[in-house]
């Protein structure tokens, strides 16, 4: 009793005092992205994305000051589950963000659900995510949710034979099954699955074995930093003279790293919720703050993925009133939609993964630069993998 | 089918030129160099920022790289190896791989963590035709470019007085040096000529390996077979066993892709079973 009244003393003493109780009055987010490693550019992209949702709204939430904790995890997620549990346990942070790869965001998600603090994946895309916790929302996307429009838009526009060429890993093996079923119930054949090592980038072996079957198009998804070798490669073999069209998801020519590409690129098809290039005055205000703040550097999908997750979490703040416990949180996020810079995204309260417009895309050179120019939308699209479970 | 064995062969002539420096220092010096894949970087780097930013033919990066990356290892022995020769091979392993982190870390602080950018000349693309293969230009460009780096290295060892010099200091160092050879000064030409082929092999290698800051560790295993299964008599060990590994990678991948990452390693493991010294052992 007597401890208690000493502790209630002192806070009202600082809170006269100004300074000290301000800090317990902020919103607390704890970001864990890899800024260093081989997966560092989507900590670069999140953690720019993430300063500009700041500077754009005077560093405030819901009337409180957000004081931001930005850590690296280097892409390991031993550390990441380390630093997660310093942020809830030392720092005692409201909001966790981030989380570039599907193993990061796995390992936190028990922390999440033990301390209740709200786990917002700006980045990994394995659709299982965010059945690992209740605490866990996302605001990134899903492989099978791009993945399946592209499945959709090959069966409609004259391909029938497609030979899968994927990473081989989590989202990889998520991005070829989406494609292989929707593909086949449209009528298509699948008639081989290639998965190629995560760290391998010599793709010649299996640009060969796809050359030889002489499919219709290859479907391809590598992780974004992968992309430039491969589409060098394809180009190099001559896939494309040989009639093989590619199609991919927006992983492949990442925004990011498109121009780099060169015009090896131009004229891949692929499936993807956020171009650069979206026509919007909300997303083009966007782009040329982003670039103005970072030197030129282009946003990508990480990048709006932060983006949103800053978004998604202010929104909920106001929704509870400022009232930071996590549960009262998640419950405030579920449901909830926003005009997104990739177009309007809603929340799903069953599956707390974002439900979002899903856009088929062409490369094309547009003045000097590479863009994926959007050409077909296809309107709010639900994780089909947890669909078909409801 | 010819592709695919002469992609093969591209590949592995690549793996030899980026790892014959290896095989020299840890085969013939007995010094465990695990560092050696920063030299590829070097020269990765050096012709992709030479080309992209001041708009120097790719052929001119290519011995451009070769001598940045032969700079780098000359300077590096005359300050770091050199002091490590007599050292335990424990402490061999901790400095060079301590090495490479800083290594990686300096190169990511700098150029950024993406992947580099080489284009090619139009004359190295494309396509030919033959023996009812398709084989792509610049495949062919390696294999010839680094089927002559092989020859002249093999020459050097063999029909030079230097590369008796380099043989008999690397026998008997003592010995060597009561007979008048400078043995400090041979290893360091040897070093700095292990370094610049690694960086040439970088720079070959940017546009089928890809070239990035990670390059040291992602081949860094790559490198060890090679030395492992070509044993330690020399180079013609390491051509053997780059050929056989490259071919053997790609055919693996290609015929049977669930396990293709795989066969570099049964053909290590198969080849260290029948022969544990390597292919090319010294007799003792």
């Amino acid at each position: 009793m007597l401890r208690r009244t000493f502790v209630a003393g002192i806070a009202f003493a600082a809170l006269t005092a100004g300074g000290v109780a301000y800090a317990q009055d902020a919103v607390k987010i704890g970001m864990i992205v890899p800024m260093t490693g081989p997966s560092s550019s989507t900590g670069r992209q999140q953690e720019a994305a993430v300063k500009l949702w700041l500077a754009q709204n005077g560093g405030m939430m819901a009337g409180k000051k957000v004081e931001l904790i930005l850590k690296d995890d280097t892409g390991n997620a031993d550390m990441t589950k380390r630093i997660a549990q310093e942020m809830v346990v030392n720092d005692k942070v409201h909001v966790l963000l981030g989380f570039g790869l599907t193993p990061l965001a796995l390992a936190v998600a028990p922390i999440a659900t033990q301390a209740k603090v709200p786990q917002v994946v700006s980045a990994a895309a394995t659709a299982i995510i965010t059945e690992q916790s209740p605490y866990i929302v996302r605001t990134s996307f899903t492989l099978p949710q791009v993945t399946v429009p592209m499945a959709e838009w090959a069966a409609k526009n004259g391909i029938k034979k497609v030979v899968t060429l994927v990473s081989d890993y989590g989202p990889g093996i998520d991005a070829e099954k989406a494609f292989v079923e929707r593909f086949g119930k449209d009528g298509g054949t699948v008639t081989e699955s290639l998965r190629v090592p995560l760290r391998n980038p010599d793709f010649a072996p299996f640009l060969q074995r796809v050359k030889d079957a002489a499919p219709d198009a290859v479907f391809v998804f590598v992780p974004s930093g992968f992309g430039a070798t491969f589409m060098k490669q394809f180009a190099d073999r001559e896939l494309a003279k040989a009639g093989i069209k590619l199609i991919a998801t927006g992983d492949v020519t990442d925004d990011d790293l498109l121009n780099d590409m060169g015009d090896a690129a131009v004229g891949v098809v692929n499936s993807h919720h956020y171009s650069a290039a979206h026509g919007s005055p909300e997303n083009k205000a966007f782009v040329e703050a982003f670039k103005k703040a970072n030197n030129g550097m282009r946003p990508n999908f990480m990048g709006v993925g932060a983006f949103d997750g800053m978004t998604l979490i202010a929104k909920a703040f106001e929704k509870t009133k400022g009232n930071t416990d996590g549960t009262a949180l998640v419950e405030a996020m579920k449901g909830m939609s926003w005009t997104s810079v990739r177009g309007p995204v809603t929340i799903d309260p069953q599956t707390r993964d974002i439900v979002q417009d899903v856009y088929i895309r062409k490369v094309e050179k547009v003045g000097n630069e590479l863009f994926n120019v959007e050409f077909a939308k296809i309107d709010q699209v639900k994780d089909p993998v947890k669909a078909a479970k409801q | 089918m010819v592709t695919i064995l002469f992609d093969g062969i591209a590949y592995g002539m690549l793996l030899f030129v980026l790892a014959c420096g290896l095989s020299v220092t840890l085969g013939l010096m007995n010094f465990v160099n695990l560092a050696h894949g920063v030299f590829a970087l070097v020269g990765g780097y050096v012709a992709s920022w030479l080309m992209n930013r001041h708009g120097v033919s790719f052929f001119l990066c290519l011995p451009a790289a070769f001598l940045a990356a032969a700079a780098v290892g000359a300077v590096s022995e005359r300050l770091l190896f050199r002091r490590l020769y007599a050292s335990s091979h424990l402490d061999q392993v901790l400095f060079t791989i301590g090495i490479v982190f800083m290594s990686i870390a300096a190169v990511e602080y700098v150029m950024g963590p993406q992947q580099q950018r080489i284009v090619l000349p139009p004359e190295l693309r494309g396509r030919v035709e033959i023996l009812g293969g398709s084989i792509g230009v610049y495949r062919l460009f390696i294999v010839a470019l680094c089927g002559v780096v092989a020859l002249a290295l093999q020459y050097l060892l063999i029909g030079t007085r230097f590369g008796s010099r380099l043989r008999a200091a690397v026998d008997d160092a003592r010995t060597a040096r009561g007979l008048g050879i400078e043995v400090n000064t041979v290893f360091a030409i040897t070093f700095a000529v292990g370094s610049g082929l690694a960086g040439l092999g970088g720079a070959l290698g940017a546009d089928v390996l890809g070239m990035d800051p990670h390059f040291p560790i992602k081949f860094l295993v790559y490198f060890l077979i090679v030395v492992g299964v070509g044993g330690t008599t020399g180079i013609a060990g390491a051509f053997v066993a780059s050929l056989l590994l490259g071919i053997a990678d790609i055919a693996g991948k290609y015929y049977v892709p669930e396990v293709g990452a795989f066969i570099i390693y049964a053909v290590m493991v198969a080849v260290l079973i029948v022969r544990p010294q390597g292919l090319f052992a010294r007799a003792r």
